[in-house]
C-alpha cells in the first residue's frame, strides 16, 4: 500500500500562556487514502480546525504553540520540512475552502486577478492569458455560466455562492492531492450550500483529491464524507464508515451528537447532557476502519 | 472617480475646499505668471516704496524693505506645498512600512516597533522638531527632515490598528493557505485595503504639515530669509502690528486659505470612502 495523503499520528496540541499550557489536542491520529473523503466532526472548540491548520504548516510558526505527533503528508514529516518546504506545499499540493466565501477573497482585486495568483503559486511564469483561459475554463467547470464577467467582478460583488464556487475553483485549480474543506458553506442558506457541496463533490472527484472534511453539520457529512471521525476535546471519540457510524453509533458522545440533530416529527430537541464523564469513553474503532500499522 | 467628484462638487463645503485648495496650488505653480513682481521674492530693495498700505498695483501692501507682499505669499506657497508633498512623501511610506510589520508580524517586532514609535508620540510634535532645528542648520532641507521626524509615527499608529483587525480577515488567512509570503500578505492583501484611511488622513495632513511648517518658520527655525515663507512673514509682521497689519493679515489669510482648503477636501474624502473612524 502507497503512502496515505495524509497520516497523522497522537497529534499533541498545546498553547503555552502565562498560566501555563492549554491543552487543545490530546493525541489525535487519523489518515486520509488518495481520493478518499475523510469529515472530521465535532462541536465548537473540539480541535477541529486547529488540526486542519497544522496540516497546512501554518500553526508551526506560532510560538506559543507546542505540537507534537506526527504529521505525514503524501509520505514525508511536515516536522521535519522546513519553513519554506512547507509553505511550497500551500497552495499547490494542499489547499483549503473556508467558512465564509466572500470574506476569503480579497475585496480590492478583481477574480481574475486572485486567480492569476493561485496559478502563480504552480507556475510562476505563467501569461496573464494563459492563466485567464485556464480560470475560465475553471469557473465554467463549476457551472458558472458567465465566467468573464465573474473573472472581471469584485468579490462584493458576487452572491455567496457565486463566490463559493469561484472559491472551489481556485482551490482546485493548481490539482492540488489534499484540499481541506473547513466548514465551507456555513454562511450560506442551506439550499445554496447543498448545491455547492455536490458541486464539490463532482469536482474533487474529476482532480482525485483527497479532502479533509471540517463541519459540526452532520446532515451535510452524511451526504458528503466516506468516512468519519468524531472529535471531542480533542480526542477521536468514534471512527468508521459514514453510514455505519450514523446508523448504529456506538460511542456515547456519538449517540449523544445525533440525538442533538432537530427532526420534523419527534418532541423537538431531547435534554443532551452539555458534557458527561462518559464522552471520554475510549474511542471506539468500527471493524477494519482502525489505522493503518496498528498504531491508534 | 468621476462619481467621487461629482460628490465633492455637490457638498457646498466641500466645493469650497476645492476651490480653496485649487486657488493655493494653481498660485504656486503659476507664481511667475501671476506675480506682478517676480523679482520680490529674492533679496530685493525698493525703498521708495517700502511699508505702503494696499493700494494697486500693491494689492497686499508691500512689506519694510518695499517688496509686494503679494508676490511673495505666492511664491511661499510654493515653498509650502513643495514642503508638504516631499514631507509626506517621506514620512508616509516608512510610517506605514512599520505599522504594517509591526501590526502583521506582531510579537518581538510589534513591541519593538510599537515602542519607538510610542516615544516619538510621546514628544510634543512641535518640541521635537524645535530640537532637531536646534541640532541642525535651520534650513529649508533641514526643516524637511525634523517635520518628516515628528510625522511618521501618526501613520505607523493608524497603519498598525488597521492591520491588526484586516489581518483577522478571511483574505489573510486564504493567502497565507495558498503560501503567500509575507511581503505579499503585508503589502499585496492588506496595504491595499488600507489605502482609503491613509489617503484621507494624508488630505487632512497636508494643511497640517504646511502649518507646523509655518509655525517653525514664524519661530525663526524653518526657511530663512530672502526665501518667502509665510510663517517667517507672519512674525516679522507681527512686530508693527496694528500700523501695518497688512504684513500680518494677508500671510496669516494665506495659511488659512491652505490649511482650511485640504481639511475640507479631507474631510470629503473620508465621507467618500467610508473611513469614519
Amino acid at each position: 500500500m502507497s503512502a496515505p495523503t495524509l497520516r497523522i499520528r497522537d497529534l499533541r496540541l498545546g498553547f503555552k500562556s502565562w498560566s501555563g499550557t492549554f491543552d487543545v489536542l490530546h493525541g489525535i491520529s487519523l489518515h486520509i487514502g488518495k481520493g478518499e473523503r475523510v469529515a472530521l466532526v465535532g462541536e465548537s472548540g473540539s480541535g477541529k480546525s486547529v488540526t486542519a491548520r497544522i496540516v497546512l504548516g501554518l500553526l508551526q510558526t506560532l510560538r506559543s504553540a507546542k505540537i507534537s505527533g506526527l504529521v505525514e503528508f503524501e509520505g514525508r514529516d511536515l516536522a521535519k520540512l522546513s519553513e519554506a518546504e512547507r509553505r511550497a506545499l500551500r497552495g499547490t499540493r494542499m489547499s483549503m475552502i473556508f467558512q465564509d466565501p466572500t470574506s476569503s477573497l480579497n475585496p480590492v482585486y478583481r477574480i481574475s486577478t486572485q486567480f492569476h495568483e493561485v496559478l502563480q503559486r504552480a507556475n510562476p511564469r505563467i501569461e496573464p492569458a494563459e492563466s485567464r483561459a485556464r480560470a475560465e475554463k475553471a469557473l465554467a467547470d463549476v457551472s458558472i455560466a458567465d465566467p468573464a464577467r465573474v473573472l472581471d467582478s469584485y468579490p462584493f460583488q458576487l452572491s455567496g455562492g457565486m463566490n463559493q464556487r469561484v472559491m472551489i475553483a481556485m482551490a482546485l485549480a493548481n490539482e492540488p492531492s489534499l484540499l481541506i474543506a473547513d466548514e465551507p458553506g456555513t454562511a450560506l442558506d442551506v439550499t445554496v450550500q447543498a448545491q455547492t457541496l455536490r458541486l464539490m463533490r463532482e469536482q474533487v472527484e474529476r482532480h482525485h483529491a483527497s479532502v479533509l472534511f471540517i463541519s459540526h453539520n452532520l446532515g451535510v457529512v452524511r451526504e458528503f464524507a466516506d468516512r468519519v471521525y468524531v472529535i471531542y476535546k480533542g480526542r477521536i471519540a468514534e471512527q468508521g464508515p459514514t453510514a455505519a457510524l450514523f446508523d448504529n453509533p456506538r460511542h456515547p458522545y456519538t449517540q449523544a451528537l445525533l440525538r442533538a440533530v432537530p427532526r420534523m416529527t419527534g418532541d423537538g430537541i431531547p435534554e443532551i447532557e452539555d458534557a458527561s464523564e462518559s464522552y471520554f469513553a475510549p474511542t471506539v474503532i468500527h471493524d477494519g476502519y482502525g489505522e493503518p500499522e496498528g498504531v491508534a | 472617480m468621476s462619481r467621487a467628484l461629482a460628490i465633492l462638487v455637490r457638498n457646498p463645503l466641500s466645493l469650497l475646499g476645492l476651490i480653496l485648495v485649487a486657488t493655493v496650488v494653481l498660485s504656486a505653480v503659476f507664481a511667475d505668471v501671476i506675480a506682478p513682481f517676480p523679482t520680490h521674492r529674492g533679496a530685493v530693495v525698493d525703498f521708495a516704496n517700502f511699508n505702503k498700505a494696499p493700494e494697486w498695483p500693491y494689492i497686499f501692501g508691500t512689506d519694510l524693505v518695499g517688496r509686494d507682499v503679494f508676490s511673495r505669499i505666492l511664491y511661499a506657497y510654493r515653498i509650502s506645498l513643495i514642503l508638504g508633498v516631499v514631507v509626506l512623501a517621506i514620512a508616509v511610506p516608512i510610517g506605514v512600512t512599520i505599522g504594517l510589520a509591526a501590526g502583521y508580524l506582531g510579537g518581538w517586532t510589534e513591541y519593538v516597533l510599537m515602542r519607538i514609535t510610542d516615544v516619538f508620540l510621546s514628544i510634543p510634535p512641535l518640541v521635537l522638531a524645535m530640537s532637531m532645528m536646534g541640532l541642525l542648520q535651520p534650513t529649508l532641507t533641514n526643516g524637511m527632515i525634523a517635520v518628516t521626524a515628528m510625522w511618521w509615527p501618526w501613520y505607523t499608529r493608524l497603519v498598525y490598528n488597521l492591520a491588526r483587525s484586516e489581518k483577522e480577515e478571511g483574505y489573510v488567512l486564504a493567502a497565507e493557505v495558498i503560501g503567500a509570503s509575507k511581503l505579499h500578505v503585508m503589502f499585496r492583501e492588506i496595504l491595499p485595503n488600507c489605502v482609503p484611511s491613509i489617503l484621507t488622513k494624508m488630505t487632512l495632513d497636508f494643511g497640517f504639515v504646511i502649518l507646523i511648517a509655518s509655525s517653525l518658520s514664524f519661530l525663526g527655525l524653518g526657511v530663512q530669509p530672502p526665501t518667502p515663507d509665510l510663517g517667517s512673514m507672519v512674525a516679522e509682521g507681527a512686530k508693527y502690528l496694528p500700523d501695518s497689519w497688512w504684513l500680518t493679515i494677508f500671510p496669516g489669510l494665506a495659511i488659512l486659505v491652505a490649511v482650511f482648503g485640504f481639511n475640507l477636501i479631507g474631510d470629503a474624502l473620508r465621507e467618500i470612502l467610508g473611513t469614519e473612524q
